[in-house]
């Protein structure tokens, strides 16, 4: 997938989110279950295991996590390239779970922390 | 007689003079008569009582004058060695192959008559492996290296470099040997039955031409005809067949023969009045924007498209090794919003151009504006085979212009600079800043991007890529392959390696090596990342790397899988909504594990320096100051670095 496109999946995603907002709260979801699940139904195949994101598949969602409705609509009917996940292969509370999970990512370190990042 | 002999020797004596007998009796038998080198071992009173007439007999073979050698024993002149002077004056730097006896006189000619220089000869394990290098080494050094193989065996064996070749544009010399002639064909022993009756005929759908000729004279004009015909462009592969006889038969009369000179075909710019009509476009747009695909072939190509963009002050996406990657022009602009796409070779235009979707029901709509127009300049559009086909989708598009955009690109600036008036350049100057800022944010995100995971193991690629180029990034270094991303400064033509394919997984290795070894006399600092399922299809390759002494720092991306597979087979399972319990491991058929595979240990064995597996961030830096320091005492160094998939 286009780096271009992929820019795009998340556009949709967070005008999704400025659109609904918190309006909709997410179900209860357990995070740790959520962590679990992140690896067990594959996401991080695409998204990576810290959902990094990578730029030649799926988006990063650490730390940009849509709103709940914006985030389930897109599972279930994805309109770019990403995988479908059904309610059979995915339910809902198992979808609130991961949300949870990536709602609760803790942010990375500063860039001015790496040093790597800093030199010139 | 011998067995009474044999009684009376001791046992040393009896044994040398039967090894002797033995490894001479095929030379030196007399009928009836034992071996003279055994005989030579017997004690006195076991020597045979002779008589003269039984002597001179023995001896007259030997001691005969010479016959003027009616079998033809030895030759001055092979015709071998002929081909080597023809092939001297189209500038090889290197010749490659894995040897093979269809070839045995052209490779005694190469390394004895030519002295092994110009072309050096370069030994490798296999033929895929051996195109592929000279597909890498064209994609830096812009010229070709010559392979040499055989029919059937090592052309199949070359078949998917070939491909790739094909595939890429690139102009790799392939020269086939053959036995076609029946009564000069060697024993099944020695496999001298093999033979192919039109052996270019198993590549013709994917080399640009080919010849097998019959006469030192006709090889020596179809092989200057066959580089020129590499070279032109759009370039691509080539294939001499090398006939065996041809080779090891004498060349004759020389003064018969004559090399052609080699005159390459200049590139084809554009029509010079469709060229004034896209200048009038590009220059009337509100919206322009640039789509390069592979354009530049040298510095030059670079500096020109560099120019146009300016001139414009134009986004450029795509671009391969034509734009410098940090340039405030470079990766910016939005299809959907452009009201002039030109788009220079580029063979993906309509992936570029379309949003695709991979659901059960595969469906794929424009993302242009219904009213902009497409302009299309592409040598690419000059030629196309039938059979292996490798375009996408059929792309519409409002003029076309069969051309090479590099060569097109002077005129097209100067029209387009004549066309700009003071109001257009403040337009134009105006968009620039916008352009600047926006490519600005682009690389302040890019450094964000590369926080999140930043210590997680496997290790991110993001990481990978950041950690790789704090240690090179004062070096003159060139990426051969993978990895970079936009925190890289790829400021030079030569920093990336532009259209380059290896007819799939499998050839990349290969290609990083060639390439590698075009960047070794600039003494440039070459690293590649290594996926591991590439690695593991034509690994011996890194035996030709440490042979010929090629320095090269390979970082490998280890996920121990095959990972776009995964991602497939995980599409098809949620397509049918089944097999989520296995997700997490990747399917059947699609990881490389249990066990895992010792990069590191298969690299030390064919004499590359190697450390890992790594999978702590924090020993990434270490190991790679010290794989840095080999590297550049002129070793191969490899990292098996375990990384994240994606």
């Amino acid at each position: 997938m286009r780096l271009g496109l992929l820019l795009l999946i998340g556009a949709v995603v967070l005008a999704s989110e400025s659109l609904h907002g918190q309006a909709a709260a997410a179900p209860a979801g357990n995070a740790e279950t959520g962590k679990k699940l992140f690896v067990e139904r594959a996401c991080w195949q695409c998204h990576g295991l810290a959902a990094q994101g990578g730029g030649i598949a799926g988006p990063r969602l650490a730390g940009r996590v849509p709103g709940w409705p914006a985030f389930s609509r897109y599972v279930r009917r994805p309109t770019e390239e990403m995988i479908p996940y059904s309610t059979k292969t995915l339910s809902d509370a198992e979808l609130a779970d991961i949300y949870a999970w990536l709602r609760a990512i803790p942010a990375p370190p500063a860039i001015s922390s790496i040093p790597q990042l800093n030199r010139k | 007689m011998a067995n009474d002999a044999t009684s009376q020797m001791d046992r040393r004596g009896f044994l040398k003079g039967a090894a002797a007998g033995a490894a001479g009796a095929a030379a030196m038998t007399v009928p009836g008569v034992a071996p003279v080198e055994a005989e030579a071992q017997l004690p006195d009173q076991a020597r045979p009582a002779f008589t003269p007439e039984q002597a001179a007999q023995a001896l007259a073979p030997e001691t005969a004058p010479l016959p003027d050698e009616p079998d033809g024993m030895t030759v001055v002149d092979p015709g071998s060695d002929f081909m080597v002077d023809v092939l001297r004056t189209l500038d090889f730097e290197y010749v490659i192959a894995n040897p093979a006896s269809s070839f045995r006189g052209l490779h005694e000619s190469f390394i004895n008559y030519g002295g092994n220089r110009s072309p050096e000869w370069l030994t490798c394990a296999h033929e895929q492996a051996a195109v592929n290098i000279a597909n890498g080494y064209y994609a830096v050094a812009g010229k070709p290296m010559a392979v040499i193989t055989f029919a059937p065996s090592g052309l199949h064996h070359a078949m998917m470099g070939i491909f790739g070749a094909f595939s890429a544009h690139t102009p790799t010399y392939i020269l086939v040997a053959n036995i076609l002639d029946g009564k000069e064909r060697r024993p099944a022993f020695d496999w001298g039955p093999h033979s192919v009756v039109d052996p270019a005929g198993a590549v013709r759908d994917m080399v640009k031409w080919d010849d097998t000729p019959q006469s030192l004279q006709h090889f020596a004009e179809s092989a200057v005809r066959a580089y020129k015909m590499a070279m032109t462009e759009p370039r691509g592969p080539v294939v001499l067949v090398v006939d065996a006889t041809l080779q090891e038969n004498p060349t004759g009369d020389r003064s018969k023969l004559h090399i052609p000179k080699l005159t390459l075909t200049s590139p084809p710019a554009g029509d010079a009045g469709a060229v004034a009509e896209v200048a009038k476009l590009l220059v009337a747009a509100e919206g322009p924007l640039i789509i390069a695909g592979d354009v530049a072939r040298n510095e030059d190509g670079m500096r020109l498209l560099v120019e146009l963009a300016e001139t414009l002050q134009a986004p450029v996406q795509g671009g391969g090794r034509g734009m410098p990657n940090q340039h405030p022009l470079s990766g910016g602009g939005n299809v959907r919003t452009a009201d002039v796409i030109l788009a220079l070779n580029e063979d993906g235009l309509y992936g570029r151009l379309n949003r695709y979707r991979d659901q059960q029901v595969r469906s794929s709509t424009p993302l242009t504006k219904p009213d902009a127009k497409v302009i299309s300049i592409s040598s690419y559009d000059l030629y196309m085979k039938g059979n292996y086909q490798t375009v996408e989708r059929f792309q519409e598009v409002s003029m076309s212009i069969a051309g090479d955009p590099q060569a097109t690109l002077p005129s097209l600036i100067e029209a387009c600079k004549k066309l700009i008036t003071p109001d257009r350049r403040r337009v134009m100057d105006e968009r620039g800043k916008r352009l600047a800022a926006a490519s600005a944010e682009a690389l302040e995100r890019a450094r964000l991007e590369c926080t999140y995971g930043w210590d997680s193991s496997p290790i991110t690629l993001q990481r990978l890529a950041l950690e790789v180029w704090d240690v090179i990034r004062d070096k003159d270094w060139a990426s051969v392959g993978g990895g970079a991303n936009r925190l890289w400064n790829v400021d030079k033509f030569y920093r990336t390696m532009g259209a380059v394919n290896g007819g799939g997984i499998g050839g990349s290795l290969s290609i990083a090596i060639g390439a590698a070894l075009a960047h070794k006399k600039q003494g440039r600092f070459c690293v590649r990342f290594q996926p591991d399922g590439d690695m593991l299809y034509v690994n011996s390759a890194l035996w030709t790397a440490t042979h010929h002494r090629i320095p090269m720092l390979f970082v490998m991306q280890n996920n121990r899988a095959y990972h776009q597979e995964v991602m497939h087979l995980q599409r098809m399972a949620n397509r049918r909504q089944r097999g989520m319990a296995v997700a997490h491991a990747g399917l059947t058929g699609s990881t490389i594990s249990d066990p895992n595979i010792d990069f590191a240990q298969m690299a030390r064995s064919m004499g590359a320096y190697a450390e890992g597996p790594i999978s702590n961030p924090k020993d990434l830096r270490p190991a790679l100051l010290r794989a840095v320091e080999r590297v550049e005492k002129g070793e191969v160094a490899l990292l098996d670095t375990l990384t994240q998939p994606r």
